[in-house]
């Protein structure tokens, strides 16, 4: 599995492009709402595109209306999170598999 | 209930008319699961298919030539927000349906880039729903759904589906793309029904 | 430090404002005491709920502007026109006011003062927040990793930091300033205004060469164009981390 970035959309550039206007806030808006789910954070955790199968940090995702993080390479949904006062659901169908690190035994 | 910030009011101000934990709010919010599809007139079309596999399909001039009603109507966002008195004009989606022939009692309805949210076909019946293609005594714009969204504002407005391009009809009920990640699958704001088992 | 530390379960916190502090037209810090605050790691961020009398209710991120210390934490607030959140921090909270915040959250814009790397910051307006946190932890630890940071502002009177900023940068401090304006600059500038270009970033940062760590924050304009600029010079994309703060630099 690639860890960088890589290519963007076809014909755009690695960090933006067209595809996903509308969208100005990325992944990093959403480690709080996840912080209240996961104990590791999740926003620099690597996970793959079930799409595409682009693999990138989830703070590169875009987000749009702080509840649906998108590919940005091909804007496939790879993330919605929706909280109610005592409840939250998260659909991550759209990531195949999130890669976390986990610092090592000394 | 959060401390409260001395000196903070935001835009929301509580009314006793709205429905329970809604705000008014004078704005039009713009908020979207994804980026703004661009949809061009030439090519835009609505498709309402059948349970049977049947289907009537507009292009532009074909749905413009059809009768529309001007109506005045409440939104009301599951995000808590409410705008009163808001204009659209419209196709009533009776007169859609008045087109084809079933006895569906459910509805996937899909848009331009994706997105999709179910109801029952009563909830599109009866003068509950439009097809509506102004907002404001203007065109609708594409960050508020144009060229044209469903508007049915009994429901919650993730239920008026922006960027509309078709409607399925079916038996059996599917959900869409809120109602299958933790929203409620009717979402009617008077009872409260934001979110799964409310 | 908090990056080894397993938290117990994040959730909101009352912060009591401390102290406000004007930092630049429409620009103010507010020092916010938080009992039981865990520590942070310069570039993380904090969520912040304000609650309304009548139960009304809504929340922003908002970058570290501070250096950990102790229970007390910093951040930096430039006021939108027409903002629901930031003209009511900007105008009126003042000490002892109270607040939510929900952190420190964020793990992939983050710069630990072990890292040995040089690093280029680029900050776009308010974007730079997060990157004096940076700046700031880097002096408090003592590291002499190489810093270089190109800001970048629209005029003069909305530059954040500066006096605190021109101390910093002093000779042999392993951390130089560029400053560049994008709609009007300072009489004599050798750089008229514009928006910033490969010229710029070449000028200002590190040579791809030197693999240094980029973070580059501010409005999405700024980071996509900052981001693909320094691609575009033969920086690993790899090596850069973005953060976005929407179409004005902030999230209202």
């Amino acid at each position: 599995m690639s860890e960088s970035p890589g290519a963007g959309p076809a014909g755009g550039s690695t960090f933006g492009g067209s595809t996903l206007d509308g969208s100005t806030l990325d992944g990093n808006v959403l480690a709080g709402a996840l912080g209240e789910i996961f104990a590791a954070d999740i926003t620099s955790a690597l996970g793959q595109c079930a799409s595409c199968l682009r693999t990138g940090p989830l703070a590169e995702t875009r987000v749009y209306s702080g509840a649906v993080a998108r590919c940005p390479a091909c804007a496939a949904v790879v993330l919605r999170i929706v909280r109610a006062p005592d409840r939250a659901w998260l659909d991550l169908r759209g990531l195949r598999c999130i890669q976390f690190a986990i610092p090592a035994d000394q | 209930m959060g401390i409260i910030s001395r000196g903070f009011s935001g835009r929301g101000r509580s009314r006793p008319d709205l429905p329970p934990g809604q705000y008014l709010v004078t704005d039009f919010p713009v908020l979207s699961a994804g980026p703004t599809p661009r949809v061009s007139l030439d090519s835009w079309e609505l498709r309402i298919q059948t349970e049977r596999g049947a289907t009537r399909t507009w292009d532009w001039p074909e749905f413009r030539a059809l009768a529309s009603d001007e109506v005045t109507v409440d939104l009301h966002c599951v995000t808590k927000w409410s705008k009163l008195g808001t204009s659209w004009t419209g196709v009533p989606v009776d007169a859609l349906l008045g087109q084809l022939t079933t006895k569906a009692a459910f509805a996937l309805v899909e848009s331009y880039g994706g997105y999709t949210t179910n109801l029952p076909m009563a909830d599109l019946r009866d003068g509950k729903a439009w097809i509506a293609y102004r907002y404001d005594g203007k065109d609708l714009t594409p960050e508020h759904g144009g060229p044209a969204r469903l508007l049915v504002p009994h429901l919650y407005l993730w239920k008026s589906a922006k960027w509309v391009r078709g409607i399925r009809l079916s038996t059996e009920d599917e959900p869409g793309f809120w109602e299958s990640a933790g929203y409620h699958n009717y979402g009617d704001p008077w009872r409260e029904q934001r979110y799964w088992g409310d | 430090m908090a990056r080894a530390a397993v938290l117990g379960r994040l959730s909101w916190r009352v912060a009591t404002v401390a102290a406000v502090r004007d930092e630049a037209a429409g620009a103010r810090t507010i020092v916010l005491d938080v009992p039981g605050w865990p520590g942070h790691a310069a570039g993380q961020h904090v969520d912040l709920r304000l609650t309304a009398a009548d139960g009304y209710s809504t929340q922003r991120s908002y970058s570290i502007a501070s250096a950990p210390d102790g229970e007390r934490i910093e951040l930096t607030v430039v006021s939108i026109s027409g903002g629901e959140v930031s003209p009511y921090l900007t105008e009126v909270a003042e000490a002892g006011d109270q607040m939510e915040v929900r952190g420190p959250v964020g793990g992939w814009f983050v710069w630990q003062p072990d890292a040995p790397d040089p690093v280029f910051l680029l900050g776009g307006g308010s974007g730079l927040v997060p990157l004096m946190a940076m700046i700031r932890s880097r002096a408090a630890a003592g590291s002499r990793a190489e810093f270089r940071l190109l800001y970048s502002v629209r005029d003069p009177s909305l530059v954040l930091y500066r006096y605190e900023l021109r101390e910093r940068a002093a000779e042999s401090s392993g951390l130089s300033v560029t400053c560049a304006f994008t709609r009007s600059a300072p009489p004599g500038s050798a750089r008229p205004a514009g928006q910033i270009d490969a010229g710029l970033i070449a000028a200002a940062g590190w040579p791809p060469a030197r693999r240094p760590a980029i973070f580059a924050c501010g409005p999405t304009g700024f980071v996509e164009a900052a981001a693909n600029l320094l691609v575009d010079l033969g920086h690993d994309p790899g090596r850069i981390k973005t953060e976005r703060f929407g179409p004005s630099g902030g999230t209202l």
